[in-house]
């Protein structure tokens, strides 16, 4: 998972809604935790993360 | 508010603040964006309605060509010499000017800070509810919702408790006083920055562990904020923090009470509650915003001229059938759900995690004490009209029958 940063208003949609996958930091803005990877049991929060960040700053990189 | 004439067509002459609107805004949302998805008026010298989500987003990104001189749509308009701050920054200044002003807010309404509000909030939450033990009726939007947002941001403030019945009539006089004559809706800012004042200087005389002391010792490009930007930006927070979420928990009250099937839902899945909050600020959302045009320009085939006004309809947005499912239906546990209700872009309501910290113990609160109520009479409830939309008047019966 990656979030632009330059997108990112704080919404918290994502924090709010898989708090195992993403944090926020001082100002409320979402950062990904630990190295972003997401294990399968949390992809699907994951990806409503994605599908609800009004910014559309969240993207996920398969590997 | 009923000063001015009734609205026949809602193409070319619309009004927020007529009571058909106020009543039942979503058929005049509909229909427009089927046939004319940027509505226009003569009224408040010129006005723009986008009605798609699309239109609002695009809007509310481009800050280049619209300013945030104003958000609330009048027949004043501030002289263009207080950009880029605005009167009320940062909801009121432009880039480059908005960033520094909006991150000294942050901290204050970060999660973690919000998260230190809770147990305060739940507490005056019960409070409300025990004082209405042995009643049958309640009104949940004058004697429950309303008092939430005013006991929290009176708090977080350092102003007395004791004034909240004074900056509810500010609020008031601010959002719904728009058709008002422009010496009335003066004296109603004065009275308001006197009050405030009144407090400032309290505070520069003995500081305090609270928010005006906080932003008395704030500082802004290298300077710290004088007296009247403290007051203006507390004025702000006052209007900004109040009717939104009063209206907001208010509506959400007022769904439950009329869907047992949602209420029974949350009743026995609590665990449930944010998602449905996502879903009633979606379909409920209180808040519009405004925007004036920069310049005359063609913005997609509408002929806008400098210093029109354009509302951005985020409600509107959010029943969009091109980015919602089903938008008119309340979808309790709608897990997909990309809504505008705190807006879109650098503006992003700072007070967002605050609002939803307040609607999520106003509503756990309530449920536990009230597991079943409905409405006592759908036609006794009274909506506010105008940019903040909310139940004012919503008797519930939370005993026999
Ligand atoms: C459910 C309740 C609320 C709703 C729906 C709401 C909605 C909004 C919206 C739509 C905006 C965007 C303004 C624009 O684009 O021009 C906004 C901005 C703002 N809101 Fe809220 N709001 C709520 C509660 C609060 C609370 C509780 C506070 C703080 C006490 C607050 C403080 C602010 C501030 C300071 C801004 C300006 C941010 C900026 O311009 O950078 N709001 N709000
Ligand atoms: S949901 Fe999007 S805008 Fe909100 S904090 Fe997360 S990444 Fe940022």
């Amino acid at each position: 998972m990656v979030i632009d940063a330059d997108r990112c208003e704080g919404h918290g949609r994502c924090w709010a809604g898989a708090p195992e996958v993403f944090e926020p930091d001082d100002i409320g803005n979402g950062q990904v935790v630990g190295d972003g990877r997401v294990p399968v049991e949390l992809e699907h929060r994951a990806r409503l993360a994605v599908a609800n960040c009004p910014e559309h700053a969240i993207t996920i990189e398969e590997s | 508010m009923g000063h001015h004439e009734p609205v026949t067509d809602w193409t070319t002459d619309f009004d927020h603040t007529d009571d058909v609107w106020a009543a039942d805004p979503y058929p005049i949302w509909d229909e427009l964006r089927r046939t004319c998805p940027v509505a226009h008026t003569g009224r408040y010298g010129g006005a723009w309605l986008p009605t798609r989500f699309e239109d609002v987003a695009a809007i509310a990104y481009d800050t280049e060509r619209f300013t945030s001189r104003s958000v609330v749509m009048s027949e004043f308009r501030p002289p263009a010499m207080l950009a880029p701050a605005g009167i009320a920054p940062p909801i009121s200044s432009d880039p480059p000017y908005h960033k520094d002003a909006r991150r000294m807010l942050l901290p204050i309404f970060s999660p973690q800070a919000v998260e230190a509000l809770e147990p305060a909030t739940r507490a005056y939450c019960r409070e409300l509810i025990a004082a209405m033990d042995g009643r049958d009726v309640v009104d949940a939007a004058e004697e429950y919702a309303q008092h939430i947002p005013v006991r929290v941001i009176a708090n977080m403030l350092g102003l007395p408790q004791t004034d909240a019945e004074t900056f509810r009539g500010f609020v008031n006089h601010v959002l719904e006083g728009v058709s008002l004559p422009l010496e009335q809706r003066a004296e109603g800012m004065i009275a308001l920055f006197g009050y405030l004042q009144g407090h400032i200087d309290d505070h520069i005389a003995e500081p305090r562990d609270d928010l005006i002391s906080f932003l008395l010792d704030s500082e802004l490009e290298g300077q710290k904020l004088d007296p009247f930007q403290v007051a203006r930006t507390i004025g702000l927070l006052l209007i900004a923090g109040i009717d939104t979420t009063w209206s907001a928990i208010g509506a959400s009250i007022w769904h439950l009470a009329k869907t047992p099937a949602d209420r029974e839902r949350l009743v026995a899945e609590p665990a449930l509650v944010p998602v449905a909050i996502e879903e009633l600020l979606r379909a409920y959302a209180p808040v519009t915003m405004a925007r004036l045009v920069k310049q005359d320009m063609d913005w997609n085939g509408c002929p806008m001229k400098a210093e029109e006004w354009v509302l951005l309809s985020f409600p509107s947005a959010n029943r969009d059938p091109d980015e919602f499912d089903r938008p008119d239906e309340v979808i309790i546990d709608r897990e997909v759900n990309r809504h505008a209700a705190f807006g879109l872009g650098i503006h992003r309501c700072a007070g967002s995690h605050l609002a939803r910290m307040e609607m999520r113990v106003a509503l756990e609160v309530w449920l536990d004490a009230f597991p079943a109520f409905h409405l006592v009479d759908p036609a006794a409830v009274h909506w506010s009209g105008g940019q903040v939309r909310g139940p004012r008047q919503l008797p519930v019966r939370i005993g026999p029958a």
